[in-house]
Parts: C-alpha cells; structure tokens; sequence
C-alpha cells in the first residue's frame, strides 16, 4: 500500500484522530473506576481504529448480519477499548462511559456476551478465543462465506495450552479466513511475562501458519498488515502486534506495572493532558 | 445370587473395547443407536456439524463420517479445541454434535463448556462416552464424577439415558433443543430397555414403571435397566416395587419425583457415577427442600477410583449389578 499519496494521508489523519478519541473514551472509563485496564487499551487503540474504522464496513458492524466481517476479543479485560470503540459506533452513549466497572453497569470490568450488541465472546477465561474463531471461520467456509475473521489474544494467552490447540486446529483445516492478532505487550498479571513467548512468529509458522510482524502502534504498519492479511491466501494468518501498554500517556508509558493501572485522584488532569499533548 | 451377566457370556472376564456396553442375555440390543439418532437429525438440520477429538471410532459417529465427510472434523487428540471450535461453529449459525469421552470431556475442556458454551447460550451438544464404569480401562478413562461437574454450571441441560431408544432418541432431537447439551454416551451394542413405538424421551421429565408399593427406586442411566430387573424380582417375592427413570439430570422434573417418593415407603437411589454430586444428591437435595422425609439408600460407585477390568467384574464389585443391588435392598428391607 502507498502510504505517501493524498488519500492515504487523509485515512492517516483519520485513524488518528480516531484512535485519539478511543484513548479519551478509555481515559474517561477509567477515570470513572478511578482505575482499570488502562494500559492494554491505550496500547491496543491504533489496532483497534484501523479495525473498526477503517477494515470493517458499516455491515461488518451491524452486530445481526450474519455474513459479516466477525472480530473477537479474547482478552475479556480490554473490555475498556471494546466499550470505546462501541461509544464511538454509537452503540453506548458517551455519558455511560464513566460507569465503567461501577456496580449495574453494563460496561463491566470484562466481557460478558449477552449484555451489549458488539460483545462477539465471553472473553476472560483465557485461552478461549482463537479455537472460537476457528470454528467460526470453518462454519463461514463451509457456507462459502466470504467474510473473515479476526480474532485477538495477547501474548499471555500464548501461556495457555488451548490457544495451541487452537492454533493447530486452525493450521491443519487450512483456514485461510482466518486473521489471529497477538497483542503483544509484554507484561501479564504478575509483571514482565513471567514465561517468555518467543519467538511467536516462528511458533505459528511451525503450526501451519503465515506470520506478519509490525509495531502495533504504528498507523501505517497497521494499514498494511491488514492488506496482507486480506490478500494472502491458502493458510491462516498470524500478525503479531509490538504494543506499548499505556501509549499515548507518557507518564503511564514509563510506569513498570501497568497491567491494572491504579491512579491517584489528583493526577487524572495531568493524564488527560498528556494524552492531548502527544497526539499528532 | 447369580448375576443376570453370567460367565456363559463370551467376552466375560475380559476387558472390552471402549466403551463398549455388554448386553444382559436374553435382552435385545441395538447396535450404535447413537449413530442411527444421529443420522436422523443431520436430515433434518442441514446446519448440523460433528466434531471428535481423535474418537470417532469409539463414538459410533462413522456412519456419518461416510454419509457426510464434508460436516465432519476431527480436531486430534485437543479436547479443549473440540469444545471451543464447536462453540465456533455455533456463533456462525452451526449445530455442533461433538463427541469424546466423558472424562475428558469434564475434566479438561469444563471451562470450555462452562464459559465458550453454556455461559453464550451456544448450540453446542457434547456427547460423553463411557460413563461411569462402562469403560474396563479404569480411572483414567471411567467419567465418574462427570454429572456432579455437570450440574453445577448454569444454562446447560444434563442427560444420561437409560438405553438404545433414549439414546437413539436423544441423538435425534438434540439438535433441535436450545442451548448447551451434555449428554452420556451409550456405543456399540446398546440393551433396548424401553419400547421404541411407545417411549419417548423428554427433557426434564421422569418416566414411572409400576404403581408405587414397599420400595421406589429412582434411576438414570444405565441403572434403571437393573433397577427394572430388581423390581420385576422384588414384585416376585410379594414386596412391591417401583421405578422412576429420569434420562435428564437438570433440568430435573422435581414435581414428577414428589408424587412419585408420595407412593413408595422407602427409596433407592441408582446411578453410574459416584454417590455425591450426581442424582443421589439432586434427590435429597429436592426431597429435603419439600419436607419429605423417608427412608433412603444409595446405590452408587464409592468414593475412589476403581481399576481395570471387564464391565460384568466391575459392577458387581462395585455394588451396580442386578444381583448386587437386589442383595442390598433385600437387606435395607429385612426381605
């Protein structure tokens, strides 16, 4: 994909002020919580942008559609940059952001399918969401469907032996259909990923699948990951996204444990403030 | 007491194959019923899929394998993958049939079945072979806690059928029930305890044989064909008896087991499975909760894991044969 002509500027300087306003949404979440899972889904905001706003078609997010492009969020605690992107679908309304996690709330702390349009899986129980998408992609193949399927997990569910199940499930049915991204953050419940995952690109490509890597915070990375995701063909695919966990906040960027951010009441300004200042 | 599994049988005192079922003599059988059920409801529902975790052979579902390749998937040996493929499948409009055996179906996919079927409400039917101790390959291979697992999660309908037209019945109209199933699996040749022409298995609902009298036992599964056969010797002996089958464990049919423990002055509890957790306790669980006090025994698989050997050694040394029950309640009775 040209990235320097007109049109590619102008979806540039689309996607980032989309991803602006998915980072304003969280921040308005999590503000509400007075903490949350910030930090995975500051880090996820431009894959999410260009998923949504940009890969998807207005059908794709016409949650009754059945042949529609399919995107499952396995992480069920980014369900913080799930309900941003909803608010910005207009699924939500702006002013429910600040329930966030608050006790009734349909935004709950993770995904629980049933309680919005928009929510594809239960996520949270980890593990669960690539051998989902498998199936889904062999039903839409067995319909002769067109549509793919996009399916997230992070680098944590790499620890989890279903998500290799999953994977040689997907690279033995040949599902070309199929899109896998790995968010991967480095950091899990306890800290630094307290088992390593890599090489993750060579783990898949040994269970049948092609690999793609990029930096998941890089805009135009993105947008071509996505054409090679649609265009390759013949086996399922796996795009390893490098994302940095509190992105767009530099103070939340340095901070060493940002799997569950707790932040002080007096420093939400200044974690807004950052956020507008470092867009661009 | 002779057992009515007598050594003239020929494969007595042998292993069997997985989870093949040793017919009572003199009883006719039906040879994968499963398949035959199975086979009806993939006609009618052209979106029915099946999938297997590398047991297709011992889960009677070749046939259709032969009949329809192209609705067939067999995972490898990855049972958490058949469960959430199949939860899969479901979210794009599927009906997935997926078989294992029981023990690995509950014990490693359970979160897969809790939280990627029956949490979503997906159209997901789980079919359990060997349970309880019809497999002669011991623990490892013995689901026998697999209905306690079961119960306790939310949203799914829990089933063990008492024979070849149960399970041939079940196989048929799953496709057509809401939700999540998890269904024993009875293969190969299977006892025809219950008339094909005039039975009719139903979701939460209990099946009563006989008019209530001295003793009532309550069975599923495999076990009502025994508790059949100790009532038919206990009418004999002028004690009479009662037999209330239920194929489903929940939703259970309570109201049914009231009026029926209303007739009866004692209980027998009969299940494949061990005595917690299973139909035993979903009984005094309801029978307590109405303020019905009676005389109960359980007939069940003790409290251990039980070794190898032949179906007949099994359930006679465990207390689940005809003979064995029949010598349990003669003396709970003073008969």
């Amino acid at each position: 994909m040209d990235m320097t002509s007109g049109s590619s500027q102008a979806t540039l300087a689309s996607l980032r002020e989309r991803a602006l306003r998915l980072r304003r949404h969280m921040v308005t979440q999590a503000r509400g919580k007075g903490q949350g899972y910030l930090g995975q889904g500051l880090g996820m905001a431009d894959f999410l942008a260009v998923l949504y706003f940009h890969e998807l078609a207005p059908q794709d997010v016409d949650f009754s559609r059945r042949d529609r492009q399919r995107f499952y969020l396995s992480t069920g605690h980014y369900s913080i940059a799930l309900w941003a992107v909803l608010a910005e679908l207009g699924v939500i309304g702006l002013d429910d952001l600040a329930s966030y996690g608050a006790d009734g709330s349909p935004l709950e702390m993770s995904t629980m399918e049933g309680r919005l349009p928009g929510i594809e899986m239960t996520g949270g129980s980890l593990g669960h969401g690539l051998g989902i998408a498998v199936g889904a992609a062999l039903g839409y193949r067995l319909d002769g469907r067109r549509a793919a399927i996009h399916v997230e997990i992070s680098d944590g569910e790499l620890q989890e032996g279903s998500t290799w199940e999953a994977a040689s499930a997907g690279g033995a049915f040949g599902l070309d259909n199929l899109v896998c991204w790995i968010d991967c953050n480095g950091i899990q419940a306890d800290g630094p990923l307290v088992v390593p995952v890599d090489p993750v690109t060579e783990r898949f490509q040994a269970f049948g699948w092609d690999t793609h890597e990029v930096d998941g915070n890089d805009l135009s990375q993105l947008l071509t990951a996505f054409a090679w995701a649609r265009e390759r063909r013949g086996r399922p695919k796996a795009v390893v996204l490098r994302t940095k966990p509190g992105k767009g906040v530099p103070r939340l960027e340095q901070r060493d444990r940002a799997h569950f951010i707790r932040i002080d009441e007096q420093e939400w300004d200044a974690v807004a403030q950052e956020l507008e200042a470092n867009h661009g | 007491m002779a057992d009515t599994l007598t050594a003239s049988t020929p494969t007595a005192g042998r292993t069997l194959g997985m989870g093949e079922s040793q017919a009572v003599v003199g009883r006719p059988s039906q040879f994968a019923p499963f398949s035959q059920g199975l086979l009806r409801a993939a006609e009618m529902h052209p979106e029915l899929v099946v999938l297997t975790a590398d047991l297709g052979k011992y889960t009677d579902v070749h046939d259709f394998r032969r009949e329809h390749p192209e609705r067939f998937f067999n995972v490898g040996m990855a049972e958490q993958a058949l469960v959430m493929v199949a939860a899969g499948l479901s979210k794009v409009g599927k009906v997935a049939y997926c078989t294992t055996y029981g023990t690995f179906a509950s014990r490693r996919a359970y979160d897969f079945i809790a939280i990627a079927c029956a949490h979503s409400h997906e159209n997901v039917k789980v079919f359990a072979g060997n349970p309880g101790l019809a497999s002669g390959y011991g623990g490892t291979h013995q689901a026998i806690e697999d209905l306690a697992l079961m119960r306790s999660i939310p949203n799914l309908t829990v089933m063990d059928p008492a024979d070849a037209t149960e399970m041939a019945q079940i196989a048929e109209m799953a496709a057509g029930l809401p939700g999540t199933l998890y269904c024993r699996l009875l293969r190969a040749h299977v006892p025809v305890v219950f008339d094909p022409t005039t039975h009719r298995v139903q979701v939460g609902r209990g099946h009563v044989v006989g008019q209530g009298g001295r003793i009532g036992f309550v069975s599923t599964g495999v076990m009502t064909e025994r508790c059949l056969d100790a009532k038919a010797h206990f009418d004999t002996l002028g004690h009479p008896a009662a037999v209330f089958h239920t194929a489903t464990l929940k939703p259970f049919d309570t109201e049914g087991l009231l009026r029926f423990a209303a007739t009866v002055d004692r209980l027998v509890v009969a299940e494949n499975h061990v005595a917690m957790g299973g139909l035993a306790s979903l009984v005094v669980d309801a029978l307590y909760e109405a303020g019905v006090h009676k005389p109960l025994l359980k007939i069940a698989i003790p409290d251990q894991f039980i070794e190898c050997g032949s179906q007949a050694f099994l359930y006679d040394r465990y207390g689940l044969s005809t003979a064995r029950i029949c010598q349990r309640v003669s003396a709970w009775i003073g008969a």
